[in-house]
């Protein structure tokens, strides 16, 4: 196989972000659950609280480390392998990741040192503080950085400068306030809150399987129910459908992950399955509740969602418009003062980045022919049952999530938390479900965004470095066997740290059938 | 806001971009010179322990530094940060991989009491601060000498060149530099930090011998710039133009990067305090006054980082293969609303930071001993 400079990219920004966000989102609920913990424990001064607390904290420090670690790659990235992306719109996008580390990751990582070390050092309540603020924190560092993802989505307030050939804020607010990153921030946190109680759920129902650590695991299990439903209900009806209206691309986006191939009356109903078929251009084996789709993407009855077919006869008309506007940039390059192509570049801008999805087949995106035009804007099409089944799978583990949380909840309510061992089994077998979900929601927004690295501004195959495939490679070998490596670590040392028990605060004695401890030394 | 035209939000940013630089040098700093020596100051199990929880409270909010760097170039100068980090490609990957290790071998190291498991993470903590500290050094030694890159008239990079590229030796003096500047640095800190015994007096005695090496390699860099490739704008700049670099031409001078000492006298001062900061540092470890040391090699890391940033202004990557692509503080800035916006979330939010961390500081004040290493089960 053959692969490209942006293949290899995309690969490795995949492997990285993915990879990445398997921590993330233990990080963004746990850090939340230590809280209400901690509060606890603040609130009743009961002492099987601060074992509680500090049980958890001990899980959540093995895991927010490689979350730290990860994080790293993700900074640095995109200068290193998305150089054009940086230079065409840094003036942007820069800003929210800046913030992102002077508002939120020094405040996490400042105040994740103390609540580590500062146990014996600080009061009761100064503690509980700065367990508050490292909550705060990563919770605020997941805001920006979906800031900056909702920017790629929809980039608002911004305009292209063609003195400085990029992207430059017009309004800042807007790019702050834009729909798609609040409703990204909500749904994002919220699965991060269903992760972290699924972990809590799960651990407390196998040490209640086990009969082990009950009072430990009975209050866990209640905390994990309560919150988890919370978030569950929260990533499920808040989910980020209601930015997909937005944009050319967010209904591209919309109608891929509903193989809708064209327009339908509304309201339109949503198709619960079926298999896409792009050569066709059809879903065979169709099977449609109506109005229901209408109702989720317009919140109305009377709001059309357009199909694929009819977008990309819009898109082919913005490749014209904005072949108009990259000839008036060609000439303003040279001549900033000519008033005839700014005049032209003014009418036309807001679809240069139509013309630039020409750069694939012609150097010249003036010199297109009509062939090239019309498969240009087929491509604006993501894959379409990639988008379908990934979008299936992950909304369909939210509903699991929901149910699992509403019975965790009634049953922890009624204080009956060992009564049915069919449940605990099922708590500890749901683990991975939401991890799942998470990655697949990832992919739909992502993969779901192409062709573009810019929804409608810059295509992704244009923002790369001038890397070559073998530096690619040689990077993607080596970040994979190191991240690997260290996967393999933490899963060990969570494993042990979970068979190990909160023994070290325990008064109660280790029972004498321990579970044996997976060496870590091999 | 009259005042703070394109040009004054620019020359901000500068010294700014020189504060981060500068913050990451002098708190982070010591973490990785502290790691790099690990193996050295401390031999068994116990010696090392104390030199880890030293910096471990602590050395997580420091990293965040390195962190922001990255955010505040990418923000304020969007065209230094798409270049240096995909020119030096390789460079960045060794780094990166190398920081990778680092939370998770301060963490993971005390999880298992295993010696095997806990020399392989002391082995992981000695690159995660040398291969950074030396990586650096020379990265900044090819900022100093040019990098090879070209821009388009679309503002396209092309670079060409590869790792071993990177290592010349003026730019192999530069990474040494670095080396001894933050082994001294974190010498000083475990002096301060640690209870007087074994690890404490081996970190005084090479720290004295870091320090007299930052001496010698400072000055042979010195010497070097003086005689070596320097860059300088031909023509009128012009402060307030757009950040587009084609529109500016650059001359190749040897010794151009001394000309703003003799434009502006006052620049004297930051290789003064390279030099002098070094040896007050030396001379606090000689006579016992640790505090006295730390101050010392704080000083020497911010002379010597400035010493680099002004004797370049107003370039801050210049090409070596195509001058007139060079990056400097006028053609590779971010707008001016851009400038101004991030100018001022960073006055509100940086003072909070530097409140809350100075508390972090304070509420792990004083020596780390013995004694708590092995009592306290919260300690790694």
């Amino acid at each position: 196989m053959d692969f490209s400079v942006v293949d290899l990219s995309r690969l490795q920004f995949a492997l990285t972000a993915l990879y990445h966000f398997l921590f993330v989102p233990l990080t963004l609920g746990l850090s939340v659950m230590l809280v209400i913990m901690e509060s606890l424990y603040v609130m009743t001064n009961r002492p099987i609280w601060r074992v509680i607390t500090r049980f958890w904290a001990k899980i959540f420090g093995i895991n927010f480390v490689l979350g730290v670690a990860t994080g790293l790659t993700m900074e640095f990235q995109f200068g290193t392998n998305w150089s054009y992306f940086s230079q065409y719109v840094g003036d942007v996008f820069g800003a929210p990741l800046a913030i992102e580390g002077l508002m939120a990751f020094f405040m996490e990582a400042t105040f994740v040192g103390l609540m580590f070390f500062g146990w014996e050092k600080l009061s009761k309540r100064q503690h509980l503080f700065v367990t508050f603020m490292v909550a705060v924190g990563t919770n605020l560092s997941a805001l920006w950085i979906l800031v900056a993802n909702g920017w790629m989505q929809n980039p608002v307030g911004a305009r292209f400068n063609t003195d400085t050939m990029r992207m430059e804020v017009t309004d800042f607010s807007a790019v702050l306030f834009n729909p798609v990153a609040q409703a990204k921030f909500v749904h994002t946190v919220s699965a991060g809150y269903v992760i972290a109680s699924v972990l809590v759920l799960g651990v407390s129902a196998f040490y209640l399987l086990k009969g082990r650590w009950t009072q430990f695991a009975k209050r866990s299990m209640t905390v994990a129910a309560a919150f988890g439903l919370a978030g569950s209900l929260s990533v499920v009806v808040l989910g980020d459908e209601s930015g997909y209206v937005l944009t050319d691309n967010q209904k591209m986006k919309l109608a891929a992950i509903e193989a809708a191939w064209h327009t339908a009356p509304a309201p339109a109903g949503i198709t619960l399955i079926g298999l896409p078929d792009f050569e066709t251009r059809t879903t065979r084996y169709q099977v449609e509740i109506p109005w229901v789709l209408g109702l989720i993407s317009t919140r109305s009855l009377t709001g059309e969602v357009t199909g694929m077919s009819e977008l990309v006869l819009k898109a082919h008309e913005r490749i014209s418009s904005g072949q108009i506007a990259y000839r008036a940039v060609q000439v303003l390059k040279r001549t900033p003062t000519d008033a005839a192509a700014r005049a032209a570049f003014e009418l036309h801008k807001r679809d240069l980045g139509y013309a630039l999805l020409l750069k694939r087949y012609v150097a010249d995106p003036a010199a297109a022919t009509p062939a090239m035009i019309d498969t240009a804007a087929w491509d604006t099409v993501p894959s379409v049952p990639l988008m379908f089944w990934s979008f299936r799978l992950m909304a369909g583990i939210g509903f699991l999530m929901i149910a699992l949380f509403t019975a965790a909840f009634v049953i922890s309510t009624a204080r009956r938390h060992e009564q049915y061992r069919w449940f605990l089994r099922i708590a500890v077998a749901a683990m991975p479900l939401p991890w799942l979900a998470a990655e697949l929601g990832w992919v739909v927004a992502e993969l779901g965004r192409q062709p573009w690295a810019i929804d409608g501004v810059l295509p992704t195959f244009l923002a790369t470095s001038s890397l070559t495939p073998a530096l690619l490679i040689t990077t993607i070998v080596g970040f994979t066997a190191l991240y690997g490596t260290l996967a393999v670590i933490e899963v060990r040392l969570i494993l042990a740290a979970i068979a190990h028990g909160p023994v070290e605060d325990l008064p109660e004695p280790a029972p004498v059938t321990a579970l044996p401890i997976p060496s870590l030394a091999a | 806001m009259a005042f703070l035209d394109y040009e004054v939000l620019r020359l901000i940013w500068w010294v700014l971009l020189g504060v981060l630089l500068i913050g990451f040098a002098i708190t982070d700093g010591f973490d990785l010179g502290v790691a790099a020596l690990l193996p050295f100051v401390a031999r068994d199990d116990v010696e090392r322990r104390l030199a880890i929880n030293a910096v471990a409270p602590t050395w997580e909010g420091n990293q965040v530094w390195f962190i922001l760097g990255g955010g505040a170039i990418f923000a304020a100068w969007p065209l230094v940060y798409a270049i240096s980090f995909s020119g030096f490609y390789l460079a960045m990957f060794l780094v990166l991989s190398a920081l990778i290790l680092r939370p998770v071998a301060f963490k993971y190291r005390s999880k298992s009491e295993d010696p095997a498991w806990r020399a392989r993470w002391d082995w992981a903590l000695f690159v995660s601060g040398l291969v950074p500290a030396l990586v650096f050094g020379v990265a900044v030694g090819n900022v100093l000498q040019g990098a090879p890159f070209k821009i388009d008239d679309d503002l396209r990079a092309t670079y060409v060149g590869g790792l071993l590229g990177l290592f010349t030796p003026f730019t192999l003096v530069c990474g040494l530099l670095s080396v001894a500047m933050l082994v001294l640095h974190g010498s000083a800190w475990l002096a301060v930090k640690i209870e007087h015994g074994a690890v404490h007096y081996r970190a005084r005695a090479i720290g004295a011998g870091a320090a007299v090496l930052s001496i010698v390699l400072f000055a042979i860099g010195w010497g070097f710039v003086a005689t070596g490739t320097g860059y300088a704008i031909a023509g009128v700049a012009d402060p307030l133009g757009p950040s587009n670099p084609t529109r500016m031409t650059t001359v190749v001078q040897a010794g151009a990067w001394l000309a703003n000492y003799g434009r502006h006298p006052w620049m004297v001062i930051a290789p003064a305090l390279g030099f002098g900061g070094t040896a007050l540092a030396l001379a606090g470890i000689l006579l016992r006054r640790e505090a006295a040391a730390l101050v010392g090699s704080t000083l020497a890391a911010t002379g010597i980082i400035a010493t680099v940033g002004v004797s370049m202004f107003p370039y801050i990557l210049p090409s070596s293969i195509d001058p007139h692509s060079s990056l400097t503080v006028w053609n590779a800035s971010s707008s001016a609303s851009t400038l101004a916006l991030m100018l001022g979330v960073t006055g509100v939010l940086l003072p909070i930071v530097l409140i809350y961390t100075a508390w972090a500081y304070r509420v792990m004040f004083g020596r780390v001993t013995t004694a708590q290493v092995v009592a306290n089960i919260d300690l790694y």
